[in-house]
């Protein structure tokens, strides 16, 4: 598929969903997430929710037994994981085409990488002026769910069908395989869980009603900030505070 | 199990002095002796382990041999392996082998079997499904060496030979020893079943021309609990795929052993670290913060 492609597919997606929700952007906002990406978004952590799950009482049954009786037992656990495994992988495929403009590496992102320490003490309250739509933290997230997701289809096709049409070998590297990659994105998610929520106030009602304060957006994605307003992020948050101290 | 020590003897009536075998007491681990020597390929075995399990008709298939069908089924646990081996000064052999769980030392099914409590290993060297516990992932049938255990998709749970644990475990033995008409099946102590094995395989030697005649009992797997006199020991792959070295998929051992509890409290501490640093450092909110208020601070008295 050509990105011209992509482009009319997504647009197309887009303008649909528009008319099937709607986004709330009280005066004072930007609208950061139109009504497919939000619906995707949760369509994926929905499956990856119900994935994971499954998943832990395969991984463990010893701790996590007490999840399989929930999804119907532990053969039904078992019989499930695959599919809510595949409608993750499917889900993301989309999210991946939505994002994958936003989400390509650029060198701010790795200049921001070399100041994730100062960021993440608090030491900068402010990210680095040059901070686009997405962060590097959140494009690093994006990739690695785009490897796991590989990683998932792969390994995940050879578990499914089994020893007996891939062999014992492939299945048993599979396995630590398939492993791996969910101990990877549980970390990657439990810290994009924690950033979205409580680590960043305001950054979760943009998946959810689509809008984010202009105070957020300057203090997170500065760039696109002066990209959607046209106004400069820093005089922006000066005149801000200016306002407050009157 | 009865408990091992009501098998020995304390005390001897009328018996003057110290009595010889006090505290002596037979090897606790079974074995199956299975002789492919005098094998006839009769299936009285087969027979018998579908009739004493209870097990559901199941369909044979012919692909021009005796044998009843390719491989062992989730409800046809023990199948006889014809095989038909040319020699190399092209005289013909042909080859039965019992085909059932080996029962292994080191199982590596249950290496493999993620769910608590789904396979068993007795003291005894039994090696046992316990299907109630059995989710289905089919990670045993990657682990055993011997590709034997079997997925029923109607129940969603793995079977195989138990070496029928439940007869065993009320003293008596195997249904298919119990069947086999000429002696090629034996069972007792793994001691006493090695002893006849290797003194079987020294008479295949020394009378019967075998050179190569021995014992399979892969110390691969720390030995079995089903052991085979072979004709030639030195090829057992050409019974119907016997393994010559059988052993277990590393990545189960280590992965399960070492890595899975060290990454597993890794993602615990990586938790508990997100909550440090929420109430450490705290959040980064929208700047700029509302100004500081100053003077004294009215509220919280409590």
């Amino acid at each position: 598929m050509s990105s011209g492609a992509i482009e009319r597919f997504d647009n197309k997606a887009r303008e649909t969903f528009e008319h099937l929700g709607q986004n709330t952007v009280y005066r004072g906002e930007l609208l950061r997430h139109p009504v497919y990406t939000r619906v995707l978004h949760w369509t994926v952590a929905l499956f990856f929710f119900l994935a994971l799950f499954t998943g832990f009482a395969l991984y463990s049954p010893f701790l996590f037994h007490w999840i399989t009786p929930i999804f119907g037992g532990g053969q039904l656990t078992r019989t499930l994981h695959p599919y809510f495994g595949t409608a993750f992988v499917f889900f993301f495929a989309f999210q991946v085409l939505n994002w994958i403009r936003p989400m390509l590496w650029t060198a701010a992102d790795s200049r921001w990488m070399g100041n994730v320490k100062k960021i993440t003490t608090g030491e900068e309250k402010m990210d680095p002026p040059e901070t686009g739509f997405f962060n590097a933290g959140q494009k690093v997230l994006f990739w690695l769910d785009v490897g796991g997701s590989v990683a998932y289809i792969i390994t995940g096709t050879i578990l499914w069908a089994g020893a007996g049409v891939f062999g014992a070998t492939a299945v048993a590297v599979s396995y630590v395989i398939h492993d791996l990659a969910a101990i990877v994105m549980v970390g990657g998610i439990l810290i994009h869980i924690y950033q979205s929520t409580i680590g960043e106030p305001g950054t979760f009602q943009s998946m959810v009603r689509g809008a984010v304060s202009e105070a957020w957006a300057w203090t997170f994605h500065p760039a696109w900030y002066k990209e959607v307003t046209g106004r400069d992020p820093v005089q922006a948050c000066e005149e801000a505070r200016r306002r407050m101290a009157k | 199990m009865p408990d091992r020590k009501a098998l020995q003897a304390e005390m001897i009536s009328g018996h003057s002095g110290p009595s010889s075998g006090l505290g002596m007491q037979r090897d606790l681990e079974v074995c199956k002796l299975v002789d492919t020597t005098t094998c006839i390929g009769c299936k009285a075995c087969e027979v018998a382990c579908v009739e004493w399990n209870d097990m559901p008709f199941s369909l044979t298939t012919f692909d021009n041999t005796y044998q009843t069908m390719p491989e062992t089924r989730w409800n046809f646990w023990n199948l006889i392996k014809f095989n038909e081996h040319q020699n190399p000064d092209g005289t013909i052999q042909w080859l039965m082998r019992k085909d059932q769980c080996m029962h292994c030392a080191d199982p590596g099914c249950l290496a493999a079997c993620p769910a608590d409590g789904a396979i068993v290993k007795y003291a005894n060297g039994i090696v046992d499904f316990n299907q109630e516990n059995c989710i289905g992932c089919e990670f045993c049938v990657s682990g055993c060496p011997f590709n034997i255990p079997r997925f029923n998709p109607a129940t969603k749970r793995v079977y195989k030979c138990t070496l029928c644990s439940d007869r065993v475990g009320e003293g008596l033995e195997p249904a298919c020893i119990k069947a086999c008409p000429t002696g090629c099946l034996k069972f007792g102590s793994k001691d006493d079943m090695k002893f006849i094995a290797e003194e079987r395989s020294k008479q295949l030697r020394d009378n019967f021309g075998w050179k190569n005649a021995g014992v399979y009992d892969p110390q691969s797997v720390g030995g079995t609990h089903v052991i085979y006199v072979l004709h030639d020991a030195t090829d057992p792959e050409r019974y119907g795929g016997l393994p010559k070295n059988p052993t277990i998929p590393w990545s189960y051992k280590l992965w399960k052993q070492l890595f899975k509890p060290v990454l597993g409290a890794f993602a615990i501490f990586g938790a508990l670290g997100i909550f440090i640093h929420h109430v450490t450092t705290g959040p980064r909110v929208a700047q700029p913060e509302p100004p500081k208020k100053d003077g004294t601070d009215i509220g919280g008295s409590y």
